[in-house]
């Protein structure tokens, strides 16, 4: 059961990869990128990587992606432009590619990968994937994670310095003083005699 | 827990800048109007407190702490304290710059304090991904301050292909990373260092993936031939910024060589010492032949940072410590002499005008014979001449290529060098045998700039003459 | 028509069906769970059906009128009636709009709504899959609604339908930050990520006192509210915007295709209140524990407390609807970013102060778990 559970999504996946690529419409790529992250997120479940699972679905899919869809919405792409000079930069493409696929395919033929005997350290089988992640990462890693702050602080200074251009001409409202406002500031409660009736 | 927190005074001078950097961010946003004084002023006071901090809390010996991630080492402190020191200087002479261009802004010195944070990170990494950390905090900090004026398309421009092909490079990096992980099952360099020593790692896996850091390596350092970006990046920046990434980043560069190459990998030596041969080679050949035909000296220092960074190869690839401590002088005074020289150009500018052509330094004798003077020492030591500095620290490479029996290598070095002196001598001619241009006005600069501009050219002749201090406090940190 | 029908249907069947797959795959843990699915999905589709009808009636009588009273007697029949309408409506399908995506958009709109019920506790153990990292399941469902609304948008190809999806996006993305902080102070609070041992960390001697809703207050009105503002309802519905936009992402819509959006959203109303009550005001616990009337109220069962406090929160739901008058964006905008974000960060630096210093609620006898 797994096992077909895990080839249909992997079918999917590898669907979806593909068509990000060939598919014309860039809202439909990036729909088939949603897609894609989707069952990549269904097969660490099988895992039992739940947590990656979760929070791919959650970072990816439901922000970054949502993001992106949001950017390629407003830009009015042309794809005669994007397509212009493919023939040209295919040919050089799939040379490098090619000569760097030879080269891989030399280096592992020499002598087989290695890469099946340095295995994971087997995770504890009580402890949930969640809290295992956490207990690294707040230990053995703290000092990387902690950079990675920085490196976000970073980011978001960058982003805004680049960014953020306050323009003069926006009229801007203060809650704050809006709120402050008394009834007296605007009204004037004026007392006047009734008129007598004849 | 208690493992983890020994030593951690060691620590104390990272966290206290990252603090610094949070305060600097909340005083510059809610201080109104202090920006100028205020900001500098506290900015200054984190390199120097940095640098205190740095210098109570030297280890006694090398120590590594946080699970392995960071490691304390009399190298860490002497690259520390050189990194604070052209990082005062840095912040010197960009502050009028700057200012009359209207780019003073409090995100200049955040980001540039996060690059040094970086920097910091780097040369005291013990871990894979603390280095790669580092790498990108001082990296990503740069790509925006070479944007920071963003309404120039030359500066724009640059920033997008420095942060293309250094973010290609990060890649090539991790990727190499990753492939020495799979080889040896561990991400801890000295961890690395062992399984390499003891023979267990996979060769052709360890190979592919020492490839792969070589050349994102060389793409950091801005070698031959990953050295395309350097020149424009150089010529695009504002001066201020060009001043930054071509002082205190190279002695981060030596510092990541260092740590992958020396404490991670030094079992492989044989292995990256050919690629620096020939990176070496073709820098120091292509960087001084090339900075000949140029016009615009931000672009002629550019190619001569090439080939510096060539020569500070040459120190690496002996692989020996004594190599290793000329390779770090070599890093320590090519980054005071660029300092220096970038400082001048920053002299020579004023608001609406770049010194940017080489043309500009005409005639400086006649304008201002001491600022002349000191343009001329930093020239001749870059040259090589002596009694100057630069001086020493060519001799010091070329020695230790001697000892090694390389003898090609140490021919072809000297005879980079001698073609290399024709560029930096027809400034010195410009200065003192052309007539200046005509209504070049005064040269005006703040008092702290002139004094700190004079205190980095006299260093550099002063610790010509004695240059044995600054030599046996490289040897002592290795 | 029919082969429209047959294609949406297929698609809503082949999602619900991976889904499905997935979580019996992996949670359950004998066959006979399944059968509370239908159960579970009858129920909540009955719930919705009734919450329209509340709706009309409550906001009525709150502007003195008596609401919808000719179907059946009081009116009770109304909303079968307003579901056998729009079943019998015909689909339109606008020019050059994307049919595909046209038609799949409400699918993508109702699956997380009807996938985020699997990790609800509605009593002690009584849950359809009892994971570990429920409240991160949660919070990425929630956040997945967005998807229909975008296309819906995009693929109508009409100008307000567009603007409306624009709005939405950037409401969702923003308020899902400050409802994310309000979780960790609720994981902080609790230990746990498990939606069952959530409920349980709040039991205690106290009673009432004991629920998160007083330690986490700020927490506990600044996560209803940006849930409100999360399923686009009055104030924060400028997606739908209909002085402005018309209708927003769902104008072009009618028939089925606007049902299945108007499930999704009242399903992620009650979504919205049934988690609030569970993670702020004890869920399935009784309000009377260590109380006089403790004894008293021993025969109400978990799931009619959780039904009562979820009524709560849907009340205010009309309540702000027929009170409040629609924000504008960059009020939304500001509110999301400068106030609520903020303030959940302040409010989760005390928490961690509260729990490491074991106050009042945080003594290791309350918090049970892990």
């Amino acid at each position: 059961m797994t096992s077909l559970v895990f080839y249909i999504f992997a079918t999917i996946l590898i669907f979806a990869a593909i068509r990000v690529v060939t598919v014309k419409n860039p809202v439909h790529a990036s729909l088939f990128l949603v897609l894609a992250f989707f069952t990549s997120a269904g097969i660490w479940l099988l895992l039992e990587a739940e947590f990656l699972a979760i929070t791919l679905v959650l970072v990816y899919v439901g922000a970054v992606m949502v993001l992106f869809l949001f950017v390629i919405m407003m830009l009015d792409i042309d794809h005669k432009t994007l397509r212009e000079g493919f023939g040209r930069y295919f040919a050089i493409g799939s040379f490098v590619a090619v000569v760097v696929l030879l080269e891989l395919y030399m280096v592992f033929k020499a002598k087989g990968s290695d890469l099946a005997t340095t295995t994971a350290k087997a995770m504890a089988e009580d402890v949930p994937n969640t809290v295992a992640l956490g207990k690294v990462l707040y230990t053995d890693y703290l000092y990387p994670f902690e950079l990675a702050a920085m490196l976000l602080l970073v980011a978001m200074v960058a982003a805004i310095t680049l960014t953020m251009r306050p323009r003069r001409s926006n009229k801007y409202q203060e809650p704050s003083k809006q709120v402050e406002v008394k009834a007296s500031d605007r009204l004037k409660v004026l007392k006047m005699p009734a008129e007598k009736a004849e | 827990m208690t493992a983890a927190l020994n030593h951690l005074h060691l620590f104390v001078p990272e966290i206290f800048v990252a603090s610094m950097i949070c305060i600097i961010l909340l005083v510059d946003a809610y201080v109104p109007k202090a920006i100028n004084a205020l900001t500098h002023q506290l900015s200054q006071a984190t390199v120097i407190g940095a640098a205190l901090l740095t210098l109570l809390n030297q280890p006694t010996e090398t120590t590594l702490l946080l699970h392995n991630t960071f490691v304390s080492d009399s190298l860490s402190v002497t690259l520390k304290m050189a990194m604070y020191v052209l990082m005062f200087g840095v912040f010197v002479y960009s502050r009028s710059y700057l200012q009359q261009r209207g780019l003073l802004k409090g995100e200049y010195y955040v980001l540039a304090l996060c690059a040094l944070l970086g920097m910091m990170v780097l040369a005291s990494a013990a871990h894979f991904l603390s280095l790669y950390m580092g790498l990108e905090l001082m990296a990503l900090s740069i790509y925006a301050l070479v944007a920071l004026n963003r309404d120039s398309a030359q500066s724009s421009e640059a920033a997008m292909k420095y942060f293309i092909l250094g973010a290609l490079a990060s890649g090539l990096l991790l990727y190499g990373i990753s492939m020495i992980y799979g080889a040896t099952g561990t991400l801890e360099l000295k961890a690395v260092s062992d399984v390499i020593a003891e023979g267990k790692a996979e060769s052709k896996l360890l190979l592919l993936g020492i490839t792969f850091i070589m050349v994102g390596l060389a793409f950091k350092l801005g070698v031959v031939p990953f050295h395309m970006w350097v020149p424009d990046i150089y010529q695009g920046s504002p001066t201020a910024i060009t001043l930054l990434i071509a002082s205190v980043p190279k002695i981060a560069g030596f510092a990541m060589l260092m740590r992958l190459l020396v404490d991670g990998m030094s079992g492989l030596h044989s292995t990256w010492g050919d690629m620096l041969i020939i990176l070496a080679v073709l820098s120091m050949a292509l960087g001084n032949i090339v900075a000949i035909a140029q016009t615009n000296i931000k672009r002629m220092l550019a190619y001569s940072t090439i080939s510096h960074m060539g020569f500070l190869s040459l120190g690496m690839l002996v692989g020996t410590n004594e190599g290793y401590a000329a390779a770090l002088f070599y890093t320590l005074v090519y980054a005071l002499m660029s300092l220096g020289g970038f400082g001048m150009i920053i002299l020579l500018s004023r608001s609406g005008f770049e010194a940017e052509n080489i043309e500009d330094f005409k005639g400086l004798n006649k304008r201002s014979p001491w600022y002349a003077f000191m343009m001329l020492i930093l020239m001749l030591s870059m040259a090589g001449v002596p009694p100057m500095l630069g001086f020493w620290a060519k001799l010091a490479v070329i020695s230790q290529i001697v000892n090694a029996h390389m003898y090609v290598l140490a021919v072809m070095a000297v005879l980079f060098s001698v073609i290399g002196m024709y560029y930096y001598l027809r400034i010195i001619k410009y200065m003192y045998f052309d007539a200046p241009a005509e209504n070049s006005p005064e040269i005006e600069a703040n008092t702290d700039m002139r004094w700190t501009l004079s205190l980095n050219a006299l260093a550099v002749l002063g610790l010509g003459l004695f240059p044995h201090t600054l030599l046996q406090l490289c040897q002592n940190s290795l | 028509m029919i082969k429209l029908l047959g294609a949406f249907f297929l698609a809503l069947g082949l999602i619900g069906a991976a889904l499905l797959g997935v979580v019996y795959q992996i949670w359950l843990s004998s066959p006979w769970q399944l059968l509370w699915l239908p159960i579970t999905v009858v129920a909540l589709l009955l719930m919705v059906a009734y919450l329209t009808y509340a709706e009309r009636k409550i906001i009525g009588y709150m502007q003195i009128r008596i609401g919808p009273n000719r179907v059946g007697p009081r009116g009770w029949l109304q909303p079968i009636a307003d579901s056998i309408k729009l079943i019998c409506k015909e689909i339109i399908l606008p020019a050059k709009s994307n049919r595909f995506l046209f038609i799949i958009a409400p699918a993508l709109a109702m699956a997380p709504a009807l996938a985020a019920w699997a990790v609800i506790p509605f009593d002690d153990g009584w849950v359809f899959a009892d994971i570990n990292a429920a409240l991160l399941y949660l919070l990425a469902m929630t956040s997945l609604g967005v998807y229909g609304v975008i296309i819906a948008g995009w693929a109508s190809n009409s100008k307000y339908a567009f603007l409306g999806a624009i709005r939405s996006t950037a409401q969702i993305v923003s308020y899902e930050i400050a409802m994310g902080f309000a979780l960790v102070g609720v994981l902080m609070a609790s230990g746990s990520l498990n939606l069952g041992d959530i409920v349980r960390a709040q039991s205690g001697s106290h009673g009432i006192l004991d629920w998160f809703w007083l330690p986490l207050l700020p927490l506990f009105v600044v996560y209803f509210i940006s849930g409100v503002a999360e399923t686009n309802r009055a104030p924060f519905d400028v997606a739908e915007g209909e002085s402005e936009i018309v209708a927003g992402f769902h104008v072009e819509y009618s028939g089925m295709l606007f049902a299945v959006f108007f499930l999704a959203e009242y399903l992620n109303m009650i979504l919205i209140a049934a988690l609030t009550s569970i993670m702020f005001l004890g869920g399935w616990l009784s309000p009377f524990a260590d109380t006089p009337l403790e004894s008293l109220f021993a025969w109400v069962p978990g799931v009619a407390w959780l039904f009562l406090k979820t009524s709560i929160f849907l009340f205010l739901f009309l309540w702000f609807r027929a009170t409040f008058p629609r924000y504008r964006y960059d009020q939304i905008m500001r509110l999301g970013w400068k106030v609520f974000i903020p303030l959940t960060i302040v409010w989760i630096l005390v928490l961690g102060v509260m729990v490491v210093s074991e106050f009042a609620w945080f003594a290791p006898a309350v918090s049970s778990t892990v």
